[in-house]
């Protein structure tokens, strides 16, 4: 069984004041077929935690670790991640001009594979899930993200974590910015990769709306770069009612 | 100021090129001296010309007396009027039909002799055609294309550099927009070592229109320029400018010039010019200078747009993300802002020819 393991994690950022500490000991383990639902208000650290993982340069990792099935994902380059089982869907995916989606899923297919996807059952997979996330045909030949609204660019991350079958998948605040329909399409779309794969799934968001349509299993309260609070679905409900507010110190409360 | 500048066919009427001059000063002026002051062989016969119908396109080579010559334009520095002084023969390109017609004229066994050339390019009224100028192997060029539409005329032009190493070639292109006639315009440098085409069009015309496009990738040492003017010059007339770039290695230099005037006799007019420069790699430079001159205050639009920048790493992190190794993601990325103008064209054949040529550039860097 797979196992995605955070141990101890320390990282920092550098910004224009000096070195920011952003993550101050995050342990976190996940099994494949779990969800786990990253909570938190903002600035706590949610969001790092998944680039952090994914490899993105601007984060700077002190110490700790981060293994995939014993592999150290730390010492490789973010190509290798994504290649060992590691997929991150963006809250602001960039656009790429001239690159249409098209080539880009395939192009993607075959880096995490290894070899060029059959072509046949392969445009006939990639016509289904667009389908089931309510994707005009037209959409493949458009270029990556440019131009897409919030809404399409949310199900096009949906579209490639379908396509691309990893075996750990963190969703950072996929919500946001979804209104209840396009919501509701981009949940079905993850629980159908769970159901398709039982990969493992990690969901970090602010709000607990995305909950109601996908139901985790474990609950962590990130507050100031490490986890304050774990729990199940019930520990969903009681942020629901009580917000974040008996987590912070009072200096911070705004 | 644009509006002003000295033009003449006669090289001597020009000064001594010092280099300081607006037309001369990011050129690296002593490695085209040959065609600034040398004396060029007027023989350009080792051309092809093959179209692809006949009865709708005549190639011809007419004398330097002829008629013909000199309706579209006037040099407005040296070495252009020192190609126009110099030639015996021009290249004379006539399209007439009103079904699409395609010519492709080759340039490939020029040799390292400093040559003259002339071309005239005629659309008569409301034909539709494609000329393609594909020029490869040695060269050491001045030359000057005349591009004339007539009313309501449909004209592509796509002058493709991919000349070997070590070639030079200056060219200007000058264009004269018949009332509601269509020139598109595409610079395709990717090989030679100095490559600076300077392409005008005169929109003098009611209701003529220009899209002027160019794209271009520059290796360690290499110079490509392209110094672009738009001369709205009756009402109603339309342009569109959008000029990109690629640049890798040492020493590696782009220049874009986009001068835009806008007369007082181009009311309505509706204009837009971009450049786009992706530095790939330290060491390169790539000079990016819009210019708008506008005279009359009833215009529809003018707008202009200048970007030089780093790759973007959040673009190679989304698509590393996606398993994608870095030099396959920067593959992509280059691909993609560079193809944004290859799809313009509108001849499959000729884009799909240009992407593959882009793509060797790539491999090129990525091997190096």
């Amino acid at each position: 069984m797979s196992v995605l393991e955070v141990i101890d994690l320390h990282v920092s950022v550098e910004t224009e004041q000096g070195t920011k500490q952003i993550l101050n000991g995050v342990d976190l383990i996940v099994n494949e077929g779990e969800i786990h639902a990253i909570m938190g208000p903002n600035g706590s650290g949610k969001s790092t935690l998944a680039y952090t993982i994914a490899g993105h340069p601007k984060y700077h990792v002190e110490s700790g670790s981060v293994t995939l099935d014993g592999q150290d994902l730390l010492a490789m380059p973010v190509d290798a991640r994504a290649r060992a089982g590691l997929f991150l869907a963006m809250q602001y995916p960039v656009e790429i001009p001239g690159v249409a989606v098209t080539n880009f899923l395939r192009t993607a297919k075959t880096a995490i594979d290894g070899a060029q996807p059959p072509i046949r059952t392969w445009t006939k997979e990639v016509t289904e899930a667009m389908k089931n996330l309510r994707m005009d045909a037209s959409f493949k030949d458009r270029n990556v993200n440019e131009g897409f609204s919030g809404g399409e660019k949310k199900r096009h991350e949906i579209l490639q974590l379908e396509l691309l079958k990893p075996k750990f998948a963190i969703l950072d605040e996929t919500d946001s910015g979804l209104d209840v329909d396009a919501l509701k399409i981009v949940s079905e779309g993850v629980n159908r990769a769970k159901e398709n794969t039982g990969l493992g799934l990690l969901l970090i968001t602010h709000y607990t709306r995305i909950l109601r349509y996908i139901t985790p299993d474990y609950v962590h309260v990130f507050v100031d770069g490490r986890v304050a609070e774990e729990g199940g679905a019930e520990l969903a409900d009681r942020l629901e009612n009580e917000g974040y507010d008996r987590f912070l110190a009072p200096a911070s409360l705004g | 100021m644009r509006s002003a500048r000295f033009a003449s066919f006669d090289v001597t009427d020009f000064e001594t090129v010092t280099g300081h001059e607006a037309e001369w000063k990011h050129t690296p002026v002593a490695r085209v001296q040959p065609l600034i002051d040398g004396t060029l062989d007027p023989d350009i016969r080792p051309v092809t010309a093959t179209a692809s119908s006949d009865d709708s396109v005549t190639v011809e080579w007419i004398d330097r007396n002829d008629s013909r010559i000199g309706s579209a334009g006037k040099p407005e520095e040296r070495a252009s009027a020192n190609a126009w002084s110099a030639f015996e023969s021009a290249l004379m390109v006539t399209i007439t039909g009103e079904q699409p017609s395609e010519i492709s004229v080759t340039r490939s066994a020029l040799g390292t002799g400093a040559r003259a050339a002339h071309t005239v390019i005629h659309a008569t009224h409301h034909s539709v055609g494609t000329v393609v100028l594909q020029n490869s192997g040695d060269a050491l060029l001045s030359e000057n294309v005349e591009i004339i539409l007539d009313e309501g005329a449909h004209l592509t032009v796509v002058t493709v550099q991919q000349w070997n190493a070590s070639a030079v070639h200056l060219a200007s292109h000058f264009s004269e927009i018949g009332r509601d006639a269509r020139l598109k315009h595409v610079v395709v440098s990717l090989g030679g070592s100095v490559v600076r085409v300077n392409p005008s069009a005169h929109l003098s015309r009611e209701g003529g229109e220009v899209e002027l496009y160019g794209v271009y990738f520059a290796d360690t040492g290499q110079h490509l320029e392209q110094q672009v003017f738009v001369n709205h010059d009756a009402p109603n007339t339309k342009s569109r400018v959008s000029y990109k770039g690629a640049l890798q290695g040492v020493g590696a230099h782009t220049v874009w010039v986009g001068d835009v005037l806008i007369r007082p006799t181009a009311s309505g007019t509706d204009s837009y010019e971009q450049n786009r420069n992706l530095l790939l790699t330290d060491g390169a430079r790539a000079d990016s200078i819009p210019n708008l001159e506008i005279e009359t205050g009833e215009i529809a639009g003018a707008g202009h747009a200048s970007a030089s920048g780093r790759f973007d790493d959040e673009q190679l992190f989304y698509l590393q993300a996606r398993g994608i190794g870095e030099d396959e993601a920067r593959r992509l990325v280059v691909r993609g802002f560079l193809s944004e103008i290859v799809q313009k064209i509108g001849s499959p054949a000729l884009e799909e020819r240009l992407q593959n040529a882009i793509e060797a550039e790539l491999a090129l860097s990525t091997a190096s």
